[in-house]
């Protein structure tokens, strides 16, 4: 947190904490309190999940859907030793009792009284049973609506990270593309920078840069360069100034095949497939002298897997010795 | 001049807030006028116990008339009054229960106020929730002058209070959120008022190395002091830092000066030293890269006031408006209100050193033009001189009658508080001796 621009002797804290605000935006993209992620889960679920696919406020209408559970009122009865006999007229009674004896002559009412009253009995206990049966049921339903309510704040929550974390990955992305861009330039100004020593050999009668150009090319021991289907030609456009317009537009090629995403592989093996010739055309005259050699001491390495190959080779490309891979190798003497 | 201070405990061993204030303030204004201290014989503000003796008494040549409590408060009945008032509908009785349950309760003292206001120019009550406070004021009122030590709770929302607001000769605010907060809460504006606060006996000599030697602590740290209490938001300060811990660039140690009621997260770098003297207090805060003030409320940080004055910026709990605002006025300190906040701050602070000395040097002018001890006693003095000059024509409004009492027609105490005025005080009244009170904030940040 050292980057706070806040180095005049007058200290403003509201600036600063405003700064510090601006930088958690930054770092975390947009923060939301704990209510406010459950808020959007509720009210505005539609800008980051389907509608269609899940309800923000399924506890809510769950609760409205389901009434608080009661008991059902189940049909019953009562069935004791002398209900058969029970009447709400005591004379009546009175004859039955009196009459009992002359009823048990004809039939033996004990059993029916007893699977009645056991009847009465399992009604009771079933009735029980389905009822807590009901209450656990609902208890389940409702934890398993607790359950989805809580998915979709977290998948609410997830969204929103994951919204983040995209911006995060585009501001990335355009960091690295700036810092491709700045590295680019800096190449250019490397390679194509006039040193003093180039101006002083150009100055004293040094070969001119089309006839180093067309000097013949020494094949490196490589196989794939033997293979090269098209024979290497100096670049017709090779002339004595050190940036023509031909360079230019080879370079914008380049640049274009850079940012048309060649594999990374591609980019630091491919140099076998890259016509020596142009590296020669590309390269500034004083570092003509040392050319011949450094193709073979970088293939003799890459064939003898040393580390270094791939480096020397990336070295070039970073330096545009070498064209891009991408390139075909014939673009140059067109 | 002849001044009666009354408040709820005094001594030299007890050292809340608002009666570490009362007695800084009695001892500063013995300097100038005759003081005499009216208290109780309680120690303890959660019980009231008597535990001292009634009687005349000296402490620190400051001559003391304790008055005893008479009956210790029932937490079951405190809490459920304080329900009863703050959360549902009510009436005026329901708020007279409440205030007796709270206590103190010694109708000695306040007979005692009533019956010799007349021989003190003026009677300072501190702490305007209490039992003393409500019921000397009405007995003194054209000697009554208010020390409310008022913090954002219910109790500023029950209607027994504004009369009081309304018939004091002056109220001594202690920050502009508390002023802006009781004119809120009962339109006194026309009622003569300054922010004071209170000073600190800070000494100029503190050996930073002696503590850290004591101590065996290493490295850079973050220090706390007062009550480790969730109230305190101390639990939101532990997991803030534990966060905050996991940072590999974070350096800092968290070191808890003071009694915990929380259990403290078992770590390497969260050292709690327990109850420490002034010495290693002072020591400690010198030492200490940052004063951490996790607190929710507070009517006027004396910690936070402490670390200032030695050059210590502070980082403070921006849900509290009262240290919010001080920080922003003073330009000494940072305020968090989220994790997110509260790791950046403190990496800022940690950080950028050229950050927090310039806060620490802000917090030091800022100590001394506000909060230095003859700028406290000069806006007393001040105060003093220009309500002798006034005459008085105050009277506090009548309690109203049997039936009038009863009547369950008040709105709960947490109702009328959400509706009072939130945030820091800042922009035009951000001088905090401005002895004209500002008008209330705007309705726009009215809470909903």
């Amino acid at each position: 947190m050292a980057d706070f621009n806040v180095r005049s002797d007058s200290v403003n804290v509201e600036q600063i904490m405003e700064q510090i605000r601006a930088r958690i935006r930054e770092k975390r993209g947009v923060d939301y309190t704990e209510q406010q992620i459950r808020d959007l889960a509720a009210v505005k679920l539609e800008k980051f999940l389907d509608p269609k696919g899940v309800r923000s406020d399924l506890l809510e209408q769950f609760r409205k859907a389901q009434l608080a559970y009661e008991p059902p009122e189940l049909p019953n009865y009562a069935f004791e030793g002398d209900t058969i006999y029970e009447t709400h007229r005591g004379p009546l009674r009175f004859i039955r009792r009196l009459l009992n004896p002359i009823l048990k002559l004809f039939f033996n009412p004990t059993p029916l009284i007893q699977a009645l009253h056991i009847q009465s009995r399992l009604n009771t206990m079933y009735a029980e049973r389905e009822a807590r049966r009901e209450a656990a049921r609902r208890a389940t339903d409702q934890l398993n609506y607790e359950l989805i309510h809580n998915l979709v704040i977290e998948v609410t929550r997830n969204s929103i990270e994951v919204k983040n974390l995209k911006m995060r990955v585009e501001s990335l992305s355009s960091r690295l593309e700036f810092n491709e861009r700045r590295a680019r330039a800096l190449e250019s100004v490397v390679v194509y920078k006039p040193s003093s020593e180039a101006g002083s050999q150009r100055g004293g009668g040094t070969q001119p840069l089309a006839q180093q150009a067309q000097r013949p090319q020494p094949q490196p021991a490589q196989p794939s360069h033997a293979q090269t289907p098209q024979p290497q030609q100096p670049s017709p456009q090779g002339g004595p100034q050190a940036e023509g317009p031909g360079q230019r537009s080879r370079r914008r090629r380049r640049r274009r095949g850079r940012r048309s995403g060649a594999p990374a592989a591609a980019v630091m093996g491919g140099q076998q497939a890259a016509p020596d010739s142009e590296a020669a055309t590309d390269r500034p005259p004083h570092d003509d002298a040392a050319e011949p050699s450094e193709p073979r001491a970088a293939d003799a390495a890459h064939e003898a897997g040393s580390p270094t190959a791939p480096a020397t080779e990336d070295l070039q490309n970073m330096t545009g010795a070498a064209s891009h891979p991408s390139e075909p190798p014939d673009r140059d003497s067109q | 001049m002849k001044l009666a201070l009354v408040v709820q405990r005094y001594g030299p061993t007890i050292n809340g807030g608002a009666e570490l204030h009362a007695r800084y303030i009695a001892e500063r204004l013995s300097r100038h006028a005759q003081v005499e201290v009216l208290t109780t014989c309680a120690t303890d503000y959660v019980t009231w116990r008597n535990e001292l003796p009634a009687g005349v008494d000296t402490v620190n040549g400051i001559t003391v008339r304790r008055f005893r409590v008479r009956h210790e408060r029932d937490p079951r009945v405190f809490g459920r009054r304080s329900h009863r008032v703050f959360e549902e509908r009510h009436s005026v009785a329901d708020e007279l229960a409440w205030l007796d349950a709270e206590g103190p309760t010694s109708r000695a003292l306040v007979k005692h106020v009533a019956k010799h206001a007349a021989a003190f120019d003026f009677c300072l009550f501190f702490s305007y929730r209490y039992y003393h406070a409500y019921y000397g004021v009405r007995g003194a009122t054209s000697r009554a002058v208010l020390v409310p030590t008022a913090e954002r709770d219910e109790a500023i929302g029950l209607s027994i209070f504004p009369p009081l607001f309304r018939a004091v000769r002056a109220l001594m605010y202690n920050s502009p959120e508390e002023r802006t907060m009781i004119h809120a809460a009962a339109s006194n504006h026309d009622v003569p008022g300054v922010v004071v606060g209170v000073g600190s006996e800070v000494p100029q000599n503190t050996q930073p190395g002696r503590f850290r030697q004591k101590h065996n602590i290493r490295g850079p740290f973050a220090v706390y002091v007062g009550r480790i209490d969730e109230n305190k938001g101390c639990k939101e300060l532990f997991d803030f830092f534990q966060g905050y811990l996991r940072d590999p660039a974070g350096k800092l140690t968290l070191v808890l000066i003071g009694n915990s009621l929380l259990p403290i997260p078992e770590h390497p770098r969260i050292r709690h030293l327990g109850f420490v003297d002034d010495a290693d207090k002072f020591d400690a805060m010198a030492a200490a890269d940052v004063l951490l003030m996790p607190s929710y409320f507070e009517s006027l940080s004396m910690v936070a006031l402490e670390a200032w004055a030695l050059g210590r910026p502070v980082l403070a709990n921006a849900k509290c408006d009262v240290l919010k605002g001080q920080c922003i006025r003073s330009n000494a300190g940072l305020y968090y209100e989220s994790y997110a906040e509260f790791h950046e701050t403190l990496r800022a602070i940690e950080q950028n050193r050229w950050l927090a000395g310039a806060l620490g040097r802000n917090g030091r002018q800022f100590f001394r033009e506000h909060y230095d001890w003859p700028v406290i006693e000069r806006k007393y003095l001040e105060m003093f001189d220009r309500l002798r000059k006034e005459h008085s024509t105050r009277t506090i409004e009548p309690l109203p009658g049997w039936f009038e009492r009863r009547r369950q027609n008040l709105p709960p105490a947490a109702e009328v508080l959400a509706a009072l005025p939130i945030g820091g005080v800042t922009g035009a009244s951000k001088r905090p001796d401005s002895a004209s009170p500002k008008p209330a904030a705007s309705e726009g940040r009215r809470r909903a």
